[in-house]
């Protein structure tokens, strides 16, 4: 129970998938100007997330290690991933529009985040079991989507202030990100 | 050799694994969308501004089919993607080209000023500021352009401390109308000849003391108009554009010329 509480921490606020890791920064920095469509983002990002988590390391046990094809990890995990995505949407789609409405845009972005695949490389790279893994990739999500929902409501409030001319829009948002990424370094001595 | 060929099968057998469940899977869940939706939306210019209320373009093309919104809907495509649709639904489009039109002539020199203002530069921080700026003129264009900053056609600009609209430019897409605090900004016709240029509802000599070109809500063109266009409310004119024929009578009446040619 210790380790998978200090595993969800660890993965969520210490080694923080974007602000730490550098996954995932094309959303990131792409669906972070308002706090509602940050939040829907991560929120897909956390469906998403688990569910590939489970699936790939269920295919690893079974298929991959058992028949020796560890390195073609990264190929079958990028087919799953994608095919998963797209699953889900089209199911969503007919059992739950106003989900879909408000993820769908989301979800055809995530097939290429690459924190979801960073997040199952991990797990099995590391050889976690199941319960970590799956700690894992609740944290790691977690983390994503606090990171941008902080950083959306940063950029909320940029919109209305006096920003020199030559940091008006991106400049401003990578240096608030690396300010809150140099904020959650803090986070080091907790565990 | 075997090896390589346990990879194919494995990668292989997993794609066309994949492939016919997604297959299965769209078939399951699969959704009836109306070939009218899709064929609307790709009359559509596709921006996806929100200038018509709904939620992008795809929000609007699903209003249109389903005969909630009219085929005229999209004010930045305008008549010809409004004929497009119409043909599409089958019905007669009748587009009205609109304009942004900012309800304000208080510049600089017509306007007093109370004192010097330094501090936010945002029309709506200005709004909530005591007294509302530094134009005595409690009702008026702030001068601070916010609707200069969300316009994306470059069509609206602040002249002498008070916004004006590039009639030619104006897509009519509605995000000044928003943007601005006092709300001064409104759609009207492109072909509307005339315009009621201020929005102050104090009484007539209240308006006269802070700014030499308001309207003072006296009623004279109200009375003079043969169709019957014009309303004092509030101590400001309005025009109706579905019945004003254009005459100029009230702009010769009104006393202290407001009504103004657009």
């Amino acid at each position: 129970m210790k380790t998978l509480l200090l595993t969800l921490i660890s993965t969520a606020l210490i080694n923080n998938v974007v602000l730490s890791q550098f996954l995932g920064l094309c959303p990131f920095l792409g669906v972070s100007r308002k706090v509602d469509t940050a939040l829907g983002m991560g929120g897909a990002v956390v469906f998403v997330i688990l569910l590939s988590s489970a699936l790939t390391y269920a295919l690893d046990v079974w298929v991959l290690i058992p028949l020796n094809l560890v390195y073609l990890r990264t190929i079958v995990f990028i087919l799953v991933i994608a095919a998963l995505v797209q699953a889900v949407e089209m199911a969503l789609r007919k059992l739950s529009h106003g989900l879909y409405t408000s993820l769908g845009v989301y979800l055809p972005l995530i097939t290429t985040n690459c924190a979801v695949l960073g997040v199952a490389l991990n797990n099995v790279q590391k050889g976690l079991g199941f319960g970590q893994a799956m700690m894992a990739a609740l944290g790691t999500s977690l983390g994503f989507a606090l990171a941008i929902t902080i950083l959306a409501g940063i950029r909320e409030r940029i919109e209305y202030n006096d920003v020199p001319h030559s940091f008006k829009g991106m400049p401003v948002v990578l240096l608030s990100a690396g300010l809150m990424a140099i904020a959650f370094f803090g986070f080091k001595g907790l565990v | 050799m075997k090896d390589i060929l346990i990879a194919m099968a494995i990668v292989g057998g997993l794609g066309c694994f994949i492939g016919l469940l997604l297959g299965v899977v769209s078939k399951i869940f699969a959704v009836k969308t109306d070939p009218k939706v899709t064929a609307v939306r790709e009359a559509l210019p596709g921006n996806n501004c929100g200038g018509c209320g709904y939620a992008g373009c795809d929000g609007l093309a699903e209003a249109i089919a389903k005969g909630e919104a009219p085929v005229s809907g999209c004010p930045v495509g305008g008549a010809e993607t409004a004929a497009v649709i119409g043909k599409i639904m089958g019905k007669e489009a009748t587009f009205v080209r609109k304009v942004a039109y900012v309800k304000c002539s208080g510049t600089c020199d017509q306007a007093k000023q109370l004192y010097h203002y330094y501090g936010a530069t945002q029309c709506h921080q200005v709004a909530q500021t005591p007294g509302r700026g530094s134009k005595a003129c409690a009702y008026g264009c702030l001068g601070f352009g916010s609707c200069v900053q969300v316009c994306e056609y470059d069509a609206i600009h602040v002249v002498n401390g008070c916004a004006k609209v590039d009639k030619e430019r104006c897509a009519a897409c509605g995000k000044c109308v928003q943007a601005c605090p006092h709300g001064l900004i409104e759609l009207i016709p492109y072909e509307a000849p005339y315009a009621v240029q201020c929005s102050a509802k104090e009484k007539g000599k209240a308006v006269r003391t802070v700014c030499s070109a308001g309207c003072i809500g006296c009623g004279v063109c109200e009375k003079s108009c043969p169709v019957h266009a014009i309303t004092v409310r509030d101590n400001i004119a309005r025009i109706d554009y579905d019945l004003c024929t254009g005459c100029g009578t009230c702009v010769e009446k009104c006393p202290v010329k407001v009504i103004r040619s657009v």
